[in-house]
C-alpha cells in the first residue's frame, strides 16, 4: 500500500521554482489499478519518480509499506527498485546492444540470481508475454510492440509489487495498444499486483478501476 | 550479466571500441619504439665507454687537476733537458735522443691510499687502480749554431722555435706512445677487462715489477711487434708478452699495458696513482657509492657511467638526444591525446546513455554496478589497444633491427679536463709538439662503430600494457563519475 502525505517536489529552474507536485496526499491500497491522467507538465511523470523510489519529495513523506522512500537513502531505494518495483516506460528503454532475453535478465541481476536461474526466469518471462520465439533478437529487430512486451517481461520477471507504467502505449498504434493493454490487465489480474498507469489515451484510463487527474502539481479524483 | 553486457557494448559498439583501441594502440606502439630506440642507444652508449673504461666500470676516480703545474713530479708536460754535452755532435749538428715516461700533459696523479679508501666505502664490489703515462721518444738533430744556447725550450710549454721546416734547419722525430700502468693480480675491473687476448698471455702475479709489457693490437700492428719482441719504455727494455684487442672496432684506448708498480718506478710516481675503477655491488647503490667518495676524497673527480656518457660523442649521441629529448616529448604528448581522446569517447558514450543507465538505475542496479560497466568497458578497449600496440611496437622494433641502423660514437675524455688522467681519450693535443712531431695520429679518442640493436625486454611490455589500461582506467574513471551522477529518473525523460 502506497501512502502520500503532504508530498511536494520542487525544482530549482532559471526562472525560479517550479512545483511539480503541490501537497499531494494519497492512498493507494494494494493490487488497485490505477490510471493517471492530466495535460502535459501536469507532474504525472513526476508523482511516478515518488511512487518509483526514483526521487525523494521535496517536502512530505511517500511510503510503501513499511518502508518510508521519502527518508531512504540512494542506495536503499535502488534495492527497493530492484526487489518491489517494476517500470515500464513510453519509450521501451531497452539496452539495444542486449538481445530480448539478456535485456530481461537485467531486471535480476541486482538481485543477485545465478545465471541459470536467471535464464530460465528470463525465458519463462519473455514466454509469458508471447516472445518465447524471440528470445534472442535485438531490440533493433522487434517491432515496436514486441520491445514493449519485452520491457513489460523485464518489469514482471523479479515478481515485483508494483508496475508503474508510464504512457505505456504512447508510442504505439492502436491495435497494438489494446494488445499491450490487454497484456498488462491480464498479469495485474493473474499477479494480483498494484498497476499504476499514466495515459491521456482515455480509452486506456477507462479500463482503471480508478483514474486521478493530475493538473499543476495537484491531484484529483476522478469517478 | 558484467561479462554478457562488456561483450554486446564491445562487439556491438565496433566503431568506438576500434578508436579508442587504434588510438591507444599507435600510441603504445610509439612507446615502446621510442623506449626500445632509447634502450638500444644506450646500451650502445655503454658498449663505446666499455671499449674506453672497461666492462663492469660502474665509476671512475680521477684526480681533479690543480691547473698547469712547471713539469713537478704530480704531472704536467714531459720536459727534456738537454744539457750541452748531451748528445754526439757531427758534422756541424747536434744529434739527441731521449726517452721518458711521464704523466700526461695537465694530468694529476693522487696518492695510491685513495685506493683503499675506496675499497673501504660500502657497496664497492671492486676496485683497482692504474697510472696512466704517455712514454715519449725525443730524437733530433739542432744544427749548431744554436748549440751555444745550452739547451732548448725546456719547459714544453713554448714550442721549440726551430722546426723540420723551420728557420733552424734543425729536424726532429718524436714518437708517443701511450702507456697504461695496472694492477697485475686483480682484473674484475679497469681497463683490461674491455679487451681479449690474441696472443701471449696476460699478465699474472709473478710479473709484479718485471718490465713486461701488453700491447694493443693495433699498435703491435703498426709498431711491428709480436710476442717475444722488446719494446723500450722510459729508457729501459721491456718484453712482449701478449697482445690483446680491443672489443671496440677500432682505436684503443691505451698502446701498452704494463706492471703498475713498474710504471711507478720508471715514472719516478712512487706510490701514485691516475684513475681509479670501481665497480659497484649492485647498479642501485652507483650514487651512494658516487657520494661517499666524494665525501672520503674531496679533491677527486668522481665519474659515473652516466656522467661519463656525456663524453660519447658522434651520431651516437645525437641520437641519444633526439631520442630523449623529441622521443620522450612525442610520447608524452601522443599518450596525453590518447587518453584524452579514450577520456572524451568515453564522456560521450556515457552522455549518449544516459537513458540506458537511468534504466538500469530505474531496475534496480546500484551506482556501483553501472560504474564497474562503464570502467569495465573502457578498461577493456585500453587493454584491446594495449595489446594491438605492443604488438605493433614489437614489429616496428624487428623492422628497425632488420634494417640495422649504424651508430658511431667516440668517448673523449672531455669530462676529465685532465687529458691524459683516463686511458680514454689518447695523449691529445701535445703542447711541446709544435715543432713537427708527427702527433696527428696520436690523439686517438676511441670511435666506434655501433649497429642500433634495439633490446625487447619484459618491463617494456608491461609497462606499455600497464599504460594501456592505465589509459583506461583513467577514462573509466571519468566516464564512470559521470555515471554514477546521473538520476534514475533519466529513464523516465521524454522520448525526443
Ligand atoms: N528534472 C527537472 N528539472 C526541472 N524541472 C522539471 C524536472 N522534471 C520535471 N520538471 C518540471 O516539472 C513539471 C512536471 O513535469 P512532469 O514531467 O511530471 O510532467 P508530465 O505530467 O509527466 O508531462 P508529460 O505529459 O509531458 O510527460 C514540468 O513543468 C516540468 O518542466
Ligand atoms: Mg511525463
Amino acid at each position: 500500500m502506497y501512502e502520500l502525505i503532504n508530498v511536494t517536489k520542487s525544482y530549482d529552474a532559471k526562472r525560479g521554482q517550479i512545483t511539480a507536485l503541490s501537497e499531494v496526499t494519497l492512498t493507494i491500497p494494494d493490487g488497485q489499478m490505477v490510471a493517471i491522467q492530466g495535460p502535459t507538465g501536469g507532474g504525472k511523470s513526476t508523482l511516478l519518480q515518488m511512487l518509483g523510489a526514483l526521487e525523494r519529495p521535496t517536502s512530505g513523506t511517500v511510503a510503501l509499506g513499511a518502508d518510508v522512500l521519502s527518508s531512504m537513502p540512494d542506495s536503499k531505494l535502488a534495492g527497493i527498485r530492484a526487489k518491489e518495483i517494476g517500470f515500464v516506460f513510453q519509450g521501451f528503454n531497452l539496452i539495444p546492444t542486449l538481445t530480448a532475453q539478456e535485456n530481461v535478465e537485467t531486471a535480476l541481476a541486482p538481485l543477485g540470481i545465478p545465471s541459470a536461474q536467471r535464464r530460465a526466469r528470463a525465458n519463462a518471462a519473455l514466454v509469458s508475454v508471447g516472445l518465447g520465439e524471440r528470445t534472442g533478437h535485438r531490440p533493433a529487430e522487434l517491432s515496436g510492440g514486441q520491445q514493449q512486451r519485452v520491457a513489460i517481461a523485464r518489469a514482471l520477471v523479479k515478481e515485483p509489487d508494483v508496475l508503474l507504467a508510464d504512457e505505456p502505449t504512447g508510442n504505439l498504434d492502436e491495435q497494438t495498444r489494446d494488445e499491450i493493454m490487454d497484456l498488462l490487465e491480464g498479469l495485474w489480474r493473474d499477479q494480483g499486483l498494484t498497476l499504476i498507469v499514466v495515459t491521456h489515451d482515455s480509452a486506456v484510463a477507462k479500463r482503471a478501476q480508478r483514474r486521478l487527474t493530475i493538473k499543476q502539481g495537484k491531484v484529483t479524483e476522478k469517478s | 550479466m558484467f561479462g554478457t553486457y562488456l561483450f554486446r557494448e564491445l562487439t556491438n559498439r565496433r566503431k568506438q571500441t576500434a578508436i579508442i583501441a587504434i588510438g591507444m594502440a599507435l600510441t603504445i606502439a610509439l612507446v615502446i619504439i621510442v623506449n626500445g630506440v632509447s634502450a638500444g642507444v644506450s646500451a650502445a652508449q655503454a658498449k663505446v665507454l666499455e671499449s674506453v673504461y672497461g666492462v663492469g666500470t660502474d665509476i671512475t676516480v680521477s684526480q681533479q687537476p690543480t691547473g698547469p703545474t712547471e713539469g713537478g713530479a704530480a704531472g704536467g708536460p714531459p720536459s727534456f733537458d738537454f744539457g750541452s754535452g748531451d748528445g754526439s755532435t757531427a758534422d756541424g749538428s747536434t744529434q739527441l735522443s731521449q726517452a721518458r715516461l711521464t704523466t700526461g700533459p695537465g694530468s694529476a696523479t693522487f696518492a695510491d691510499t685513495a685506493l683503499a679508501t675506496v675499497q673501504g666505502v660500502d657497496n664497492v664490489s671492486s676496485a683497482t687502480a692504474t697510472l696512466s703515462l704517455t712514454n715519449i721518444n725525443f730524437s733530433g738533430e739542432i744544427p749548431d749554431f744554436q748549440a751555444g744556447g745550452g739547451g732548448l725550450p725546456t719547459d714544453g710549454t713554448a714550442p721549440p722555435t726551430g722546426g723540420a721546416d723551420g728557420a733552424g734547419g734543425s729536424s726532429f722525430d718524436i714518437e708517443s706512445i701511450t702507456v697504461t700502468g695496472i694492477d697485475v693480480t686483480g682484473d674484475a675491473v679497469g681497463p683490461l677487462t674491455a679487451v681479449s687476448l690474441t696472443d701471449g698471455r696476460s699478465f699474472d702475479a709473478g710479473d709484479v715489477g718485471t718490465n713486461v709489457v701488453v700491447l694493443d693490437s693495433s699498435y703491435a700492428t703498426t709498431a711491428e711487434l709480436g710476442v717475444g719482441d722488446t719494446l723500450g719504455l722510459g729508457g729501459e727494455d721491456f718484453e712482449v708478452i701478449g697482445i690483446v684487442a680491443s672489443t671496440s672496432s677500432d682505436a684503443s684506448s691505451t698502446n701498452t699495458y704494463i706492471p703498475l708498480d713498474t710504471a711507478q718506478r720508471l715514472a719516478g710516481l712512487d706510490g701514485q696513482i691516475s684513475t681509479v675503477y670501481v665497480q659497484a655491488a649492485s647498479s642501485t647503490d652507483i650514487s651512494q657509492i658516487q657520494s661517499d667518495i666524494e665525501t672520503v676524497l674531496p679533491d677527486a673527480a668522481v665519474k659515473t657511467q652516466a656522467d661519463l656518457a656525456s663524453s660519447v660523442s658522434g651520431s651516437l649521441s645525437t641520437a641519444s638526444s633526439l631520442v630523449s629529448s623529441l622521443g620522450t616529448w612525442l610520447s608524452v604528448i601522443v599518450l596525453a591525446a590518447a587518453f584524452l581522446i579514450s577520456i572524451l569517447f568515453t564522456i560521450a558514450g556515457v552522455t549518449r546513455r544516459t537513458r540506458e543507465f537511468g534504466t538500469l538505475k530505474a531496475v534496480g542496479w546500484s551506482n556501483g554496478a553501472v560504474v564497474r560497466q562503464v570502467a569495465g568497458e573502457s578498461l577493456v578497449q585500453g587493454a584491446i589497444g594495449g595489446v594491438i600496440g605492443v604488438a605493433v611496437g614489437l614489429l616496428g622494433i624487428l623492422v628497425i633491427n632488420m634494417i640495422g641502423p649504424v651508430l658511431s660514437g667516440s668517448a673523449t675524455t672531455s669530462t676529465f679536463p685532465g687529458g691524459g688522467a683516463a686511458p680514454g681519450g689518447g695523449t691529445g693535443g701535445f703542447p711541446g709538439g709544435g715543432g713537427g712531431g708527427p702527433f696527428g695520429q696520436q690523439a686517438a679518442a676511441a670511435t666506434t662503430d655501433i649497429v642500433l640493436q634495439i633490446p625487447v625486454t619484459a618491463t617494456i611490455i608491461l609497462v606499455a600494457v600497464g599504460l594501456a589500461i592505465l589509459g583506461g582506467l583513467l577514462a573509466g574513471a571519468i566516464g564512470g563519475w559521470r555515471a554514477a551522477r546521473l538520476r534514475p529518473a533519466e529513464a523516465l525523460r521524454s522520448v525526443a
